[in-house]
């Protein structure tokens, strides 16, 4: 027996109001992490203990910058997506669960854009 | 509007643990541990624009033993999450989902994760001592 109306069924939002998408976008970013991860901790581990001028000259240099620039913005768009279905998972009550998916998107927003802005400033060398 | 005390998850406590529902939380527990290591690496980034006192500073901070004890759970929860994540990415084309090949994939994920997490580090301690 089908309940749905034949809008809603051709829509296929179903009950979350956004279809597939959130699952689909954590999808995508994962995979695209994946290449990015390997690069970065191969990066990251020959950084250890570099000093000052080391670590600046490697961010600034060739693609480094731009990689490390697509890395914040997945790892941070990823993150958002995970800690939202944990929220939507654990937290019960309705007003603390906007409150806090809101928070957190504010949170994600604002130390992904520290991340990226420090990799500009020593791109641009400051 | 009344509201009824339904059961609402989590309601862990009524399984039993087996490996492939405690490789799923600790999916979602290093998820969560790799959000802190963003932190981490933001804090990290921002320290070196900020000049050699900051850079020192935070180098000084993960470098001390808690800080490589942090970052040694980091890197493990990086490469856990990336192994599980994969073993995500099959699932989803449909493939592997049979009980045998779960159990054997999710002893998989934890054996390149481990093995992964004690090569990084001792690359790091190589590099950097």
């Amino acid at each position: 027996m089908e309940f749905r109306s034949q809008l809603g069924r051709v829509r296929g939002l179903g009950a979350s109001h956004e279809g597939a998408h959130h699952f689909w976008v954590q999808r995508v970013t994962g995979v695209a992490l994946v290449p990015l991860l390997l690069w970065f901790v191969f990066a990251a581990t020959s950084m250890v203990g570099a000093d000052l001028e080391t670590f600046k000259t490697w961010v600034g240099t060739h693609y480094n910058p731009v990689l490390l620039i697509l890395l914040i913005l997945a790892m941070f768009h990823h993150a958002q997506l995970g800690l939202q279905v944990i929220i939507e998972d654990y937290v019960h009550s309705e007003a603390i669960k906007i409150t806090s998916l809101i928070l957190t998107k504010f949170a994600v927003v604002l130390i992904g854009v520290c991340a990226i802005f420090a990799v500009i400033r020593m791109t641009f060398g400051s | 509007m009344t509201m009824r005390n339904r059961p609402v998850s989590p309601h862990l406590q009524v399984y039993r643990p087996q490996i492939t529902s405690i490789l799923s939380i600790t999916h979602r527990i290093t998820g969560v541990a790799l959000c802190g290591g963003a932190v981490l690496l933001t804090y990290w980034l921002m320290s070196a624009t900020y000049g050699a006192e900051s850079y020192a500073n935070a180098q000084a901070i993960l470098g001390s033993w808690f800080g490589r004890l942090v970052l040694f759970g980091v890197v493990f929860s990086l490469w856990f999450h990336l192994a599980n994540g994969i073993r995500h990415l099959v699932w989803d084309t449909g493939r592997g989902l049979e009980m045998e090949q779960l159990r054997l994939s999710g002893l998989a994920v934890v054996a390149v994760s481990v093995v992964l997490t004690l090569v990084t580090f001792f690359a790091a301690y190589s590099v950097g001592g």
